[in-house]
């Protein structure tokens, strides 16, 4: 009997994970196909369409341009978070507890609203579609997520820290640099990490605020009005591998713990 | 004489509507070693957070050196803290946490490595300079933060319970270092504790606080000999306190009327006023009345031997609400239960008139 439920729950877990997993399977395993249809039979492996991803200039230049508005957005977010998480831990503000509650808004708000609210409102104040369109955009859908990473890391231990590099001669903008910065280090990378990830497949907010230029999401669906085809596959493996890359950054910096 | 390192004058202070600090004048002379004692609550705290710069009291006002310091903030004013929990740079090296007061003010880095290792060789700690935080025990941060502080040579170092976060034995060795350097560097050192023996063992000047106010100071074997006060008696070490009133009063001796039978002190008071008597418990004699004061009979509540001498707590038969706290040899042969005469000579008597 206990045997039974053993095997049971071994099938469960993998009836869980492969169904999580088997569609990554199959599109970096078709990527690998050496055919033109991304469909069983399996012919490969061959590198191919990875040449052939690399070789198409539409989709080298949207990833350079994904690279870009990933991380100067990240920069942007991340920056942002950062002060006003320091000014939420440290300053009493009339009101805080509901301007923080707005600050963190956004998370709960889909991103099709956002992108459309955008799209209105770069309309009204004439900002034309474009890659900086997106990466405003960007910002606002991970500010919150690095306020909220970063703010709560934000303990009262680092207050006195601060007081004693005060204390010691260091005017506000040197405390910050050189002692807040570095002491939230593993929170300020983890909430850049994140965002970078968030920021590099992001496709509604990007779809709706570039036209010309545009991200990689945006250019890879492009490529799957005209079909499937092992390209679309061999992109796609690529974009999956960059967020992999970016998802270990990110719990890297925020998981590990320093010895105390 | 010459003029007092920091004169606090007339400071009060309020957090909303609670006031911590009562009209509180206080001066520190150069190079002594200060306690601040009192209760939590007492506003010790606050009183040394405004002498660092980092609260800026409700009224009064605050000179250091002369110069009116009240709304100077810490990194323009002449004095550095030693914070409870060290608060040590956790990215920085030892040596660069040391070296960090002299980096802002501008000093180049050979110089200020040289310095930082003189101040870490002064707390003995020479070879950490490389080490991260982290890696030191409780005492070696204790240090670091101290050596932090001193490197820059303030006018006055502030301590915040510096010795709250140790274990008892670490706390007596670390309180004979700190006393040690203190007479070495010569810097005057304010220091926060309600620990009274940590008070009695470091100051040249120790002040009693309590709501607020200061209810003594001085030296602290005056302070403990003669406290100015009720709450000074029984927080600088313990007492035995009895009410009474003035009875009588001629040719400079006061009679004074207390639950025990009448006590006769120097000294002349005005008849009816109310004062209190403190004495210490190593003063009470039990047994065989030997004191030139008879304070009546108690029963034995109480012996707890403490190593080199026994406490003993004694009700008294005459007035069950009166508890004497007494200091015996370790040899004494005193049970709970016995009934015991208690005495005390003249001249061991505390009057406390407040």
């Amino acid at each position: 009997m206990r045997r039974i439920v053993r095997i049971a729950s071994w099938l469960y877990a993998l009836a869980v994970y492969g169904f999580i997993f088997l569609p990554v399977i199959v599109l970096v395993l078709f990527s690998l196909q050496a055919t033109s249809f991304p469909i069983p039979p399996f012919t490969g492996p061959s590198l191919r369409w990875y040449d052939a991803v690399l070789s198409d200039p539409r989709l080298t230049s949207a990833l350079v341009n994904s690279l870009l508005v990933a991380s100067i957005s990240s920069l942007a977010a991340v920056t942002l978070g950062f002060l006003s998480a320091w000014g939420f831990a440290r300053f009493v503000l009339p009101g805080s507890g509901l301007l923080r509650g707005l600050i963190t808004l956004p998370l709960t708000v889909s991103y099709l609203i956002i992108g459309m609210g955008l799209l209105v409102l770069f309309n009204w104040a004439g900002v034309p579609k474009s890659l900086l369109a997106a990466g405003i955009g960007h910002v606002v859908i991970n500010l919150p997520l690095c306020f909220a990473i970063i703010y709560s890391q934000m303990g009262d231990h680092q207050i006195n820290i601060e007081r004693a590099a005060r204390d010691l001669g260091a005017p506000e903008w040197k405390v910050l640099l050189l002692i807040t910065v570095p002491v939230m280090a593993p929170a300020i990378f983890a909430g850049f990490f994140l965002s970078m990830t968030f920021s590099w497949d992001e496709f509604v907010i990007s779809f709706l605020l570039t036209r010309f230029d545009t991200t990689l999401p945006v250019e890879i669906w492009n490529l799957l009005r005209s079909g499937l085809n092992p390209k679309t596959n061999a992109v796609g493996s690529l974009v999956f591998a960059v967020s992999i890359v970016l998802v270990v950054f990110f719990e890297l910096t925020l998981l590990r713990r320093k010895p105390a | 004489m010459s003029a007092p390192l920091v004169d606090i004058s007339s400071v009060s202070h309020r957090f909303g509507q609670h006031t911590v600090l009562k009209d509180v004048s206080l001066q520190i002379e150069p190079g002594s070693y200060t306690i601040l004692l009192g209760p939590s609550g007492s506003g010790k705290t606050t009183l040394l957070s405004i002498l660092g710069g980092f609260v800026t009291p409700s009224e009064g006002k605050v000179f250091i050196r002369g110069e009116d310091c009240t709304s100077v903030p810490p990194a323009k004013r002449p004095t550095t803290t030693v914070f409870q929990d060290y608060a040590l740079f956790p990215h920085m090296s030892v040596g660069s946490n040391v070296g960090f007061g002299l980096r802002m003010q501008g000093v180049d880095g050979a110089t200020r490595a040289g310095k930082a290792r003189e101040a870490l060789a002064l707390v003995g700690l020479a070879s950490a300079f490389d080490k991260k935080p982290h890696q030191l025990s409780g005492g070696q941060r204790q240090r670091v933060a101290l050596a932090r502080a001193l490197v820059i040579e303030p006018a006055v170092l502030l301590l915040d319970e510096p010795l709250g976060a140790l274990d008892l034995k670490l706390r007596r060795q670390m309180q004979d270092e700190l006393k040690a350097i203190q007479k070495r560097v010569g810097t005057a050192f304010i220091h926060v504790t309600h620990d009274q023996e940590e008070a009695m063992a470091l100051a040249d000047h120790c002040v009693v606080m309590n709501d607020g106010r200061i209810e003594d100071e001085g030296p602290p074997e005056r302070v403990y000999a003669r406290p100015a006060t009720r709450f000074s008696a029984t927080f600088m070490g313990e007492s035995t306190i009895l009410a009474g009133t003035v009875t009588e009063a001629k040719d400079r001796t006061s009679t004074v009327a207390t639950p025990v039978g009448p006590v006769s002190l120097p000294g002349a008071l005005p008849v009816g006023f109310a004062v209190a008597l403190a004495i210490r418990p190593e003063h009470l004699v039990l047994g065989e009345a030997r004191g030139g004061v008879r304070l009546g009979t108690a029963e034995v509540s109480d012996v707890v031997f403490q190593g080199s001498f026994k406490r003993v707590l004694a009700v008294s038969v005459e007035d069950p609400s009166l508890h004497f706290i007494a200091k015996l040899p370790a040899t004494a042969t005193v049970q709970p239960g016995d009934r015991v005469a208690i005495s005390c000579d003249t001249d061991q008597i505390i009057l406390l008139t407040d």
